[in-house]
């Protein structure tokens, strides 16, 4: 059972086993756990060496794309005589994703950490954290780190005595879920709106105010501190399945489960027992029916596939799905996927920036057709309209929004065909159905 | 400015080879082949949203957006594939799904981009079922009205406003399906510039309010000409119907406006639509102006003329030919011209370089300059007693009769009669600029060809041959035929003119060769060996 539960003793704490202690909130506290020394270790070796060990340990991007930490970082030229900037995306905003929330609220100086390491080894002096507007209590604790490390001498001009400037800025956003997306979010932290730009340029080459520029999620950044400590090939080891894929991940486990909570895996864990096991499986009287691993833009999985999944970034995709966010949402069979994915696109729908025309008219279109299915107004020329509108909205936009947007509708029809085509029948196999629609 | 490497690449099977920097899009242009977009264009910044123009490039997974994709060396690109067309076909038809296809009554129907590459790309029905979004009208101030159902949210209209005229109005407003263009709190598109948004415009979304319920697209005669308001001499189109002007339009012209016009340029042409013209040339016969034969006019006007010092208050709005016809009237007689300029402020289009609408609010400041007119606020100050006036469709508003009356007698060459010449011994009447066909110096030195775009009011006849038989009256000179000759004649004996033709001007001009203009101006820098070699 993950946090807020006890750990699981098949769990592998590593960012999560601060969870729940007060003290860990605090600096004083930070340091008795043994913070800050990975920051004093790295100081001391060079911004390579750093950019080396990241490589080296295998981590990657813990946001959903899954690139490589340490190939990103060396992207950045040192030497060009341009300023550098690190943003940290803590604008979580997946549905059904909440593991960097955690990490925020209980280690933020975790974070305030890991940042000022990658900062230093990618060259940058200053460093973004982009935090979600809604996540009023984390900003909080983010602020107080950030303070408590300006007061102690650890970040400003002179971080932690070695000469070296590392400045720490925390930017709200204002409530888009675009503004996750790394282009956009420069955008939002310039000023501008949140738009997502056109790549290329890739942040590396023009970023944050036309500067280089990389953006890391929160737990990749906060697992670096631990990689730093314990070396890359200690990191490298936690892999029970595909060596491409390192360490452990943080899942955020919601919906119709009987402990929900964030948990922490190695690598490689079978997808199948975290679920029954970790997680306590379905709710009384009840069995799964689906599971959409990694926050709500990647495929929804049978619970077949689910549980011959082993999670990591090459198991997920082998069985039809993505690691994506780790923002695991559960779906048992009192639900209609119908609604569920009805939802899904509204979401979508709702929070499309309208720049791309397949993004602005097809998220809408789509949730039109499927709120009509879910009334029992649809056709079954609907279910291919949708099938055709997912492929023109898939990879035709300049971010993936839209591409997401389709995933669930072509996964859904695909391994949920009979619910749709019961509801255009007229055929009313849910009880909890348009009552609350 | 350093050689630009060139990049090979085949397009839709054809080879081309365009500097290394371009696009895709412009690469296929300059080949013929227009890629369908919306939301590019030449004179703003890319955006790359509209994601009509996709197309196929060899090699890579996705398909590429032409405007915002750089040509590559040995790139294969495909833009009629049936991958691409199902994508365009696609983003036309989510396009059209919130369109309320009310093309009957609207002003851009025909016109229309939205419309065209439907016809050309898109589907045939629509697969919409639901119902429409909606929006209601908005003023956007100036002479802008917003139609939001008809909007396409190219952007093009905001990058206008933010990076060409630096006057941030426009935004995009809400998320979404819901988003629309909106009006940022307080501001109106008053920007002297700001016009040009609706031109811009490729669907009916903005449209002029001058221009509202005036005309349909297809009903409307266009001709190329140069904008008469300032000296800044923006290329422009004169649209027409029935032989009335309803509307200017910029006419691209990279050297001199890119593809903009300012609003005061815009919207000032009522004037050439005037009815209370000077139709019938006029001569004074027992103390009244009456009506007589052209052949008769000319030479009682010749007769005036002769033997005495001839004194001209020409208008700058006069064309290059008839400045220099004007002149060879003076020529000799050791009389002299004038010319007054409306002025007012100077109004700078921030995004481009060297474009505003200028102090001077005629066109042809320079030429007249170029051909030895005066500048002058009191025009009549240096006229003579015992001198003939020529009035060149000078309005002479401002001028008493009086001083007028100290001439021995005055001729009007003009569009119409002015009060103050009322006592005038001859009318000549002549066509305004939009009823014949010249050229006008720009403050640059630039030499710039208009055409007729419609019909002369009665019997009035082109200034320059007007002017070219009063001085085959006086011995000056052989009749012309063709306003073309007269420029021939110019660039024969005027050095600035020289090597300059009809034919070498074509409908984009050249600058002057005059010492002054290269020197003095700042286009002068370009006018180097590069500008001689193009000619």
């Amino acid at each position: 059972m993950g946090f807020p539960h006890k750990s699981h003793p098949r769990e592998t704490p590593l960012l999560t086993r601060h969870f729940g202690e007060e003290e860990a909130r605090t600096l004083d506290g930070w340091k008795k756990r043994g913070g800050y020394q990975a920051l004093e270790k790295a100081l001391a070796m060079t911004p390579a060496e750093i950019v080396d060990i990241v490589k080296e340990s295998g981590l990657r991007g813990r946001g959903g794309a899954g690139f490589p930490t340490g190939m990103k970082w060396s992207f950045m030229k040192p030497g060009d005589g341009k300023p550098h900037y690190l943003c940290c995306n803590a604008d979580e905003s997946e549905p059904g994703t909440f593991k960097d929330r955690e990490v925020m609220r209980w280690t933020p100086h975790a974070l305030v950490e890991g940042c000022a390491i990658g900062a230093y080894a990618i060259g940058a002096e200053t460093t973004y954290i982009y935090i979600r507007g809604e996540f009023t209590e984390p900003l909080i604790w983010m602020d107080r780190a950030i303070r408590e490390a300006y007061d102690a001498g650890i970040l400003g001009a002179n971080s932690m005595g070695t000469g070296k400037r590392i400045d720490m800025y925390v930017h709200k956003g204002a409530g888009a879920y675009i503004c996750g997306e790394e282009t956009a979010l420069m955008n939002s932290l310039e000023g501008q709106r949140g738009n997502p730009r056109i790549k290329p340029p890739f942040p590396a080459v023009s970023g944050v105010f036309g500067q280089p520029t990389t953006i890391n999620n929160v737990e990749t950044l906060a697992a670096v501190p631990e990689i730093i400590m314990k070396g890359a090939a200690w990191y490298k080891g936690m892999s029970l399945s595909n060596p491409k894929s390192t360490g452990t991940k943080l899942y955020s486990v919601c919906g119709n489960i009987r402990y929900p909570g964030t948990y922490e895996v190695e690598m490689g864990f079978p997808f199948g027992e975290f679920l029954h096991e970790l997680c306590g499986g379905a709710p009384d009287g009840r069995k799964l029916k689906a599971v959409i691993p990694g926050g709500a833009s990647v495929p929804i999985q049978t619970m077949a596939e689910a549980d011959a999944t082993l999670m990591d970034y090459e198991g997920f995709v082998a069985q039809g799905s993505m690691l994506g966010s780790g923002g695991v949402i559960v779906i048992d069979d009192k639900q209609s996927m119908v609604r569920v994915i009805a939802r899904l696109a509204r979401f979508f729908a709702h929070e499309s920036c309208a720049q791309c025309t397949q993004c602005r008219e097809g998220t809408a279109w789509t949730t039109k057709i499927l709120e009509r299915i879910r009334d029992g107004q649809g056709t079954m020329e609907d279910l291919d309209t949708l099938l055709d509108l997912a492929d023109l909205m898939t990879g035709t936009t300049i971010c993936v929004l839209s591409d997401s947007c389709a995933v669930p509708v072509v996964s859904g029809i695909k391994k949920f065909r009979p619910e749709f085509e019961a509801l255009i029948h007229g055929k009313r196999v849910h009880s909890v159905l348009s009552a609350v629609a | 400015m350093a050689e630009r490497k060139m990049v090979n690449l085949t397009i839709e099977g054809r080879p081309v080879s365009v500097p290394e920097g371009t696009s895709i899009l412009e690469a296929a242009k300059a080949v013929g082949i227009l890629i369908p977009h919306y939301c590019y264009h030449p004179g703003l910044p890319i955006a790359g949203v509209c994601r009509m123009c996709l197309v196929e490039v060899e090699k890579a997974p996705k398909l590429a957006p032409s405007c915002a994709t750089l040509v590559a060396e040995g790139q294969v690109v495909s833009v009629h594939t049936e991958r691409a067309l199902e994508a365009r076909k696609g983003v036309l038809e989510f396009l059209l799904i919130n369109h309320p296809l009310d093309c009957p009554i609207c002003d851009q129907s025909g016109e229309c981009e939205l419309q065209d590459y439907t016809y050309q790309e898109g589907r045939a029905d629509s697969r919409y079922r639901d119902p429409k979004r909606f929006n209601p009208v908005e003023d956007f101030g100036g002479d802008v009205l917003y139609v939001p159902n008809r909007c396409i949210l190219c952007t093009r209209c905001v990058r206008f406003m933010d990076d060409v005229a630096h006057d941030t109005v426009l935004n995009v407003s809400e998320r979404g399906d819901r988003a629309l263009i909106g009006k940022f709190e307080g501001k109106d598109l008053t920007h002297p510039w700001a016009g040009n948004v609706v031109d811009l415009c490729p669907v009916g979304a903005l449209l002029s309010k001058d221009f509202l319920n005036k005309a349909r697209a297809w009903e409307l005669d266009r001709v190329a000409s140069v904008c008469p308001s300032c000296t800044q001499g923006c290329n422009i189109t004169i649209e027409t119907r029935d032989s009335a002007v309803v509307r200017l339009k910029p006419r691209p012209n990279e050297d001199v406006n890119k593809f903009f016009m300012c609003d005061y340029g815009r919207l000032n042409y009522r004037w050439m639509n005037r009815t209370d013209r000077a139709e019938s040339p006029l001569v004074r016969t027992e103390g009244a102006l009456r009506g007589i034969d052209w052949d008769v006019a000319v030479h009682a006007a010749a007769s005036l003329i002769r033997e005495r010092r001839v004194f001209v208050v020409a208008s700058p709005k006069l064309s290059n030919e008839t400045l220099y016809l004007l002149s060879r009237l003076i020529e000799g007689s050791g009389g002299a011209g004038v010319f007054r300029v409306l002025t007012g402020d100077e109004a700078p289009l921030p995004g481009v370089e060297d474009l505003a609408l200028r102090r001077d609010r005629a066109a042809n400041v320079k030429g007249a300059e170029l051909f030895g007119f005066e500048r002058s606020d009191r025009p009549l100050a240096k006229l003579g007693d015992g001198d003939v006036l020529v009035i060149a469709d000078d309005d002479l508003d401002g001028i008493a009769v009086e001083d007028v009356a100290r001439a021995a007698q005055v001729i009007v060459i003009g569009t119409t009669l002015p009060e103050a010449a009322k006592d005038a011994a001859v009318l000549l009447p002549i066509t305004n600029v939009a009823e014949e066909e010249g050229t006008f110096t720009n403050l640059r030195g630039r030499v710039q060809r208009f055409m007729q775009a419609k019909p002369a009011p009665g019997l009035a006849r082109p200034s320059w041959l007007v002017l070219g038989d009063l001085l085959g009256a006086l011995g000056k000179q052989d009749g012309f035929y063709l306003p073309s000759d007269v420029f021939t004649r110019i660039a024969e004996t005027h050095p600035a003119f020289s090597g300059l033709s009809y034919d070498t001007l074509g409908m984009r001009g050249l600058p002057v060769l005059d010492s002054d203009a290269r020197t003095t101006t700042r286009m002068g820098e370009g006018l180097g060996m590069g500008q001689e070699a193009t000619r």
